[in-house]
């Protein structure tokens, strides 16, 4: 059994992060699905940062996470806020049928 | 250290706390908060101003905050021009019932973003002030929010700008772990172009910035939400994130990233070149002229990459230059679009424009100031904003870049003159309202007269930009 080291939370951070970006191109159903790629995205750069941060003992890395943190709760809520108005207007959330603008 | 130097950033951000009380507590104060804000932003302005704008460069809270000549002549830029935006706005908004009190301050918060953007030095600084930036920004595209065109073009934009910032978030991961600090001087003292995974980190900036500034291939926001949005918002988008998006660009290339040049050149070339063409192209077929806009900026967003994909001091200044006249085009061609009404009601098919000279010469004149000058016709200011660029990318012997420029250039004159013809040429239309804001005729005045008559003090605007140095 080796350890877990730097590479090994990289690897995860990538993946999260790839898994978040996939969600939102290859996502024709829901948009809450893409609010929660975004959250994964913005989760995957704090793992990075944080684990980082461990390794390299500077402690900047998890302040930085913190604020990520906290700007992304901000940014959700101000997401489900614009997809409620969405809703209201349209009354359907399904990603395919968001199509009022295009040319 | 001298806390008089981030006085502005105070002044605002305490002037937005105290507007949200006052509106809170106080009925029907839309009118008096829009004023309000029109005075804070000037005040502001006069304070950075007055206060900064002499100063060479100072680092502030523990080397995270810059001042010098660029961020002071940026933001004042960015406080004039979303002073203007806001001093046209009130009729539009009160037209669709959306003259409320968050849209000024919204606004404030959003330039609140942009200055600490623009006077940011550290990577945690820079990011605080990008997502205030587009928070606010996400709220104003939906502001007529009755309306489903407008709530889905803040829908598209939250989606697409909150992935960019999370491509933008792992690029600042990846140079925070290889070079072990998130501040702009240390990381350029520890860039080494061995490493690949900082290659990747600045590509991933890179691709977030040009996100926000709506270079191709990153653009496809950018109709859409021009398009949906109320049209006083265009015209916020169209002109006061660019100057913010653009000083930061210039900031991360020519601080943390100057060691890299070879890397990032390669990637802005093509950026600028794929903006021209695509900007040019996409453009023609376009019936409607907020997404006509739309493709026009990207465009020229293009060439003001152009000037920084040179490397030199010069090509950054000419980009300066660049992105001040196409603010002031911008004004004038939305505040024509704004004039576009009747019987309260708002039009912007280019094909409402058919026939406007034969009811309103003087707006039509002004029209055709205007687009001649978005074509590059000398010797409008468009034109020698283009002139330079295209100079300094010659001084550098990218001829690729200058010949590319110069072709999509000639694409792009298609599409302006074609609305040159359909407003002197085509058959005329009912006349639109006359009695028009004071403020809007002010806005269009000073767009037209300041192109038309560029060429009288050409060397003033090169003087204000002269003082910008980086290498």
């Amino acid at each position: 059994m080796s350890e877990i080291g730097l590479g090994h939370y990289l690897t995860l951070g990538a993946v999260i992060f790839t898994i978040g970006i996939v969600g939102i191109f290859l996502n024709r159903k829901n948009i809450i699905v893409i609010l929660m790629s975004i959250e994964l995205i913005l989760l995957a750069v704090n793992i990075n940062l944080v684990s980082f941060s461990i390794f390299l003992g500077d402690l900047s890395g998890q302040i930085f996470t913190l604020f990520i943190l906290t700007v992304a709760a901000a940014e959700a809520a101000i997401g489900l806020a614009i997809i409620v108005v969405y809703y209201r207007n349209s009354g359907t959330i399904r990603v395919e049928e968001i199509d009022e603008l295009k040319g | 250290m001298n806390l008089v130097l981030i006085f502005p950033e105070v002044f605002l951000s305490l002037s937005i706390m105290f507007l949200l009380i006052l509106g809170v507590f106080k009925k029907k104060s839309s009118s008096l908060i829009q004023s309000i804000s029109l005075v804070i932003l000037l005040v502001t302005a006069v304070i950075t101003y007055n206060e900064t704008l002499g100063i060479q460069k100072i680092l502030l809270f523990n080397d995270s905050v810059i001042i010098d000549y660029l961020s002071s002549l940026m933001k004042i830029v960015t406080l004039l021009g979303a002073f203007l935006v806001l001093i046209i706005s009130s009729n539009y908004l009160k037209t669709f019932k959306i003259h409320k009190i968050e849209y000024p301050i919204l606004i404030l918060s959003s330039v609140l973003g942009m200055m600490i953007m623009i006077s940011s030095y550290d990577l945690i600084v820079f990011y605080m002030g990008l997502e205030l930036q587009s928070l606010a920004l996400y709220v104003l595209a939906t502001f007529n929010r009755d309306q489903l065109k407008s709530s889905e073009a803040g829908l598209k934009y939250f989606v697409l700008s909150a992935l960019s910032s999370g491509l933008l978030l792992y690029g600042c991961s990846l140079i925070y772990g290889f070079t072990g600090t998130t501040n702009f001087n240390l990381i350029a003292a520890q860039l080494d172009s061995n490493e690949y995974a900082l290659t990747f980190g600045i590509v991933f900036i890179l691709v977030g910035l040009a996100f926000k500034i709506s270079a191709v291939p990153f653009h496809m926001w950018a109709p859409d939400v021009y398009e949906g949005s109320p049209t006083t918002v265009t015209l916020f988008f169209t002109i006061v994130p660019k100057v913010a998006a653009l000083t930061v660009f210039i900031r991360f290339l020519y601080v943390p990233f100057l060691n890299l040049i070879d890397q990032w050149q390669t990637i802005l070339i093509f950026l600028s070149v794929a903006s021209m063409l695509f900007g040019a192209i996409a453009a023609i077929g376009q019936k409607n002229l907020k997404r006509l806009i739309a493709y026009s900026s990207i465009g020229h967003v293009g060439y003001a990459l152009a000037g920084l994909a040179t490397g030199s001091n010069d090509g950054i200044q000419n980009s300066v230059i660049y992105i001040i006249i196409y603010i002031l085009m911008n004004l004038g061609l939305f505040s024509c679009l704004l004039m576009m009404r009747r019987n309260n009601e708002y039009f912007e098919s280019i094909d409402d424009l058919s026939g406007l000279s034969k009811n309103h010469p003087l707006l039509s004149i002004s029209l055709l100031v205007i687009l001649f000058s978005l074509a590059g016709i000398p010797p409008l200011a468009g034109f020698f904003a283009k002139f330079y660029i295209f100079k300094s990318v010659l001084e550098q012997s990218m001829y690729f870049l200058a010949i590319v420029g110069l072709l999509s250039t000639v694409i792009a004159a298609f599409y302006y003159l074609r609305i040159i013809k359909i407003i002197y040429f085509d058959k005329e239309k009912e006349s639109f309202d006359k009695n028009h804001n004071t403020w809007l005729k002010f806005s269009l005045a000073l767009s037209t007269i300041s192109i038309l008559f560029y060429f009288i003090f050409p060397s003033e605007i090169i003087e204000i930009v002269s003082k910008i140095n980086f290498i």
